[in-house]
């Protein structure tokens, strides 16, 4: 790679960001706050172009990929352990970095719109700068701990930014949950790191792949349990079953918050990580297909779950476990390259439905609720627009992205004999559902007659909110193409190849995909069928569905009780041996009585020392003298003769 | 062994008188009540010091230039000398600034019973 450009300002450049603006932000004006908020990403998205143009510049040469840049300095240097500060580029980080460097610009220049109200700006923009930072820093890591200090940190910027509105007691509240179930998975990640030291002595991603090549003997047994740990990891940051209940309630924070951390980046994050340590799991066909089971049942499952959800952003919190369920998917049937092309198309078509249904709630007044939407398509025109493009691109209806990379997906899934057809119909099944629940949204709020008051005064929607929506719906159209293929990951799959592999097993002829993807999308239209019927002509049928299957629809809405079972099963008693047992025994007792303990005896020592210091001139003269006496006693008095051992320990000291 | 001394005056003369000024400063120095006799026998207890020092210093000056060990010994001795300047220069500044504290305590407390200068009591 050429010389001038230098990663390691990809993710400082944000950072900078984030400490003018935390640190001077709330005393400066909002101009100078927004300029610099919005020039960190721009400089980091321009960097990222740059190493493309490289990239463009050297296609005849030998690939410079992967370049690989190194702190001089190592990072720790323990013994046999050597973890330096490095980063890596390859085709795989190049594609994250240009998604979370362009789409967090775009939601950068969104939030400047949506946040200008907002009290605590300054604090905003700090915040979601050190998002970047810490995201760039996870995508361009080198080895596993690097990459789980970026882990770790955008869970505290999610944290951060789920509690912005931290007055709210929901919003608090969710905040702390999304940090604690991600502690789970955390745990996950840590053990696999450490089972990774303790059988390869490294964690740079490239020597292990090379350890893990140069011999065919390690295959189940330790590589089985360290992928199974990474997927704990994975599981938790992308809210995979049974991890996933952190991401509904993280709706709590404001909308391009959503946007750009709990749909399109953050949440990624997970996939990416299998993504960067397929050849463990590709040595380990259990975990794999472990990692295949966990995202075609969580794809379905949150898939049911947005079926009946009536606030806006917590229909697309579940779609968005149910995408991340496809991404997994990909993942378990080895077609790394197809999770990761939905991976960048879910990013467009997300990202633009959380921004366009932010548009809707700032146009209507902070109104959530879809009952109380309906007939919006003609008073925001705009968001319409593009929020038909993104529903139309979720749901799988070609031209749009999404049609290419859940095509992708659903066909490598085909191809893994029976145990793949089963995961196909699921994933068939889900794709279904998804249309279904995205054009009820569709529905819901932009047609029909308006359902309450709140849509009567609606706020117009400025061109900084307006601009990355029309540029992400441009993304979510033309988006599919950069696979330059119908079916199948095409040429972005050859692009990945030097990292992720082809696709294990292609199709065994194109025509069987055509069919697979005719399928697809008839049950695409199927969905979108099913949708009009129920919510555009017929609006009194979902009411009638619920009541005739009473059951079902209460479990549905009550979210399968998963959370009140957690609830039971883990928190209460958690909280209850916290109560009865670790705030009187531990906490009370043990700490709080070494405590006392400690104190006591300083207290009851100086109370008898204190005596000594009388303020008296002429004791002190006598102690002085008493002491001087004593020394002189030690020195003169011949002690050897009385007790002659004590002579030994003189020549010892003497010698010395 | 000595020329100079011991044919006029023993050396445990010296040292006795020494110590004999030593202990005299010690005793004044805890049963005084009166600041300025403390600080009195204090700089007795130096010039006590002060005169073992200059003792032994003449002892080993004039020592038999025959005995093993006699130069170096001479070699040493001025130093015992100088040690007196050290201490009285010491006993000086001390001086000083005792006097210096003690009148500034007179002002205050307009006494110098070492037994009524308790402040630092708690």
């Amino acid at each position: 790679m050429n010389g001038y450009l230098h990663l390691w300002l990809i993710p400082l450049l944000p950072f900078a960001g984030f400490l003018f603006n935390g640190v001077l932000g709330k005393r400066l004006p909002k101009w100078i706050v927004t300029t610099v908020a919005l020039l960190a990403p721009l400089a980091s998205f321009a960097l990222v172009l740059l190493a493309v143009s490289s990239l463009l510049g050297a296609q005849d040469g030998p690939s410079p990929f992967p370049f690989v840049e190194t702190c001089p300095l190592a990072w720790i240097n323990i013994g046999t352990l050597h973890i330096d500060f490095s980063f890596i580029l390859d085709q795989l980080s190049l594609v994250m970095l240009l998604v979370v460097t362009g789409v967090g610009f775009l939601i950068h220049i969104y939030s400047v719109g949506y946040m200008k109200v907002e009290a605590g700006y300054a604090r905003y923009f700090s915040y979601l700068n050190l998002f970047l930072f810490f995201m760039t820093v996870l995508v361009l890591a080198g080895n596993a701990l690097l990459m789980f200090v970026g882990w770790e940190g955008v869970g505290l910027a999610s944290y951060l930014l789920i509690g912005f509105w931290f007055q709210k007691t929901t919003a608090a509240d969710a905040g702390k949950k999304a940090f604690i179930v991600n502690r789970i998975g955390d745990f996950g990640f840590l053990i696999g790191m450490f089972l990774l030291l303790a059988n390869f002595g490294t964690l740079t991603f490239t020597e292990i792949a090379t350890k893990l090549g140069q011999d065919p003997g390690w295959t189940g047994g330790v590589v089985t349990v360290i992928a199974l740990c990474l997927l704990l990891g994975a599981t938790g940051k992308s809210a995979q079953l049974p991890l996933y209940i952190w991401l509904p309630d993280a709706m709590e924070g404001p909308t391009p918050v959503s946007a750009l951390i709990h749909a399109a980046t953050m949440v990624t994050a997970g996939v990416y990580m299998i993504a960067r340590n397929h050849v463990l799991f590709d040595h380990s066909p259990f975990a794999l297909s472990i990692v295949a089971v966990v995202g075609a049942a969580t794809a379905l499952f949150a898939a049911t779950i947005a079926l009946v959800q009536t606030d806006i952003k917590r229909v697309l919190a579940y779609s968005t476990i149910s995408q991340l369920g496809y991404m997994f998917l990909g993942c378990g049937v080895a077609a790394y390259s197809a999770a990761i092309f939905h991976l960048v198309t879910h990013a467009f078509f997300k990202a633009l439905l959380f921004l366009a249904a932010g548009s809707v709630i700032h146009a209507i007044g902070g109104e959530q609720d879809l009952r109380k939407m309906g007939g919006l398509r003609k008073k925001l025109p705009v968001t319409f627009a593009v929020t038909t493009v993104g529903v139309l691109a979720i749901a799988g209806i070609p031209p749009f992205a999404g049609f290419f990379s859940k095509d992708a997906i659903l066909a490598a899934a085909f191809a893994q004999g029976d145990t793949g057809k089963a995961l196909w119909f699921v994933g068939l099944l889900t794709a279904l559902l998804t249309s279904f629940y995205m054009f009820r949204l569709w529905y819901l709020a932009f047609f029909g007659k308006p359902r309450s008051e709140a849509e009567t005064h609606h706020h117009p929607t400025p061109w900084s909110m307006l601009v990355p929506l029309v540029i992400l719906a441009l993304l979510s159209i033309g988006g599919g193409w950069i696979s330059g293929a119908w079916t199948g990951v095409g040429r972005f799959g050859s692009f990945l190849a030097p990292v992720l592999g082809l696709t294990a097993t292609d199709p065994e002829s194109a025509a069987l995909e055509v069919t697979l993807s005719v399928v697809a999308v008839v049950v695409a239209v199927l969905g979108w069928f099913m949708a009009e019927l129920f919510y555009g002509q017929k609006p009194d049928s979902p009411a009638k569905l619920a009541a005739a299957l009473p059951g079902a629809y209460k479990l549905l809405v009550g979210k399968y009780y998963v959370d009140q079972i957690y609830g039971a099963c883990i928190v209460k008693p958690l909280l209850l041996f916290s109560k009865y047992f670790l705030s009187p025994v531990v906490d009370t007792a043990l700490l709080g009585g070494t405590a006392w303990l400690l104190g006591g005896t300083a207290t009851f020592a100086g109370a008898l020392l204190q005596r000594w210091q009388s303020g008296n001139l002429r004791s002190y003269a006598a102690w002085l003298t008493a002491g001087a006496a004593a020394v002189l006693l030690f020195v003169v008095v011949p002690w050897y003769l009385v007790w002659p051992a004590s002579l030994d320990f003189v020549w010892k000291v003497a010698r010395h | 062994m000595s020329t100079f001394l011991s044919q006029q005056v023993p050396l445990s003369w010296y040292l006795l008188l020494s110590a004999v000024l030593f202990s005299l400063g010690i005793i004044g120095f805890l049963i005084k009540r009166n600041l300025i006799t403390v600080f009195m026998s204090i700089e007795l207890m130096l010039n006590a010091v002060n005169l073992s020092f200059v003792t032994f210093a003449r002892q080993w000056q004039f020592c038999d230039p025959s005995t093993q060990g006699c130069l170096l010994a001479q070699a040493h001795a001025v130093k015992g000398q100088i040690f007196v300047f050290f201490v009285m220069m010491v006993a000086a500044a001390e001086a000083a600034v005792g006097l210096a504290i003690i009148i500034a305590v007179f002002r205050a407390r307009a006494t110098l019973a070492v037994d009524r200068i308790d402040l630092m009591k708690l």
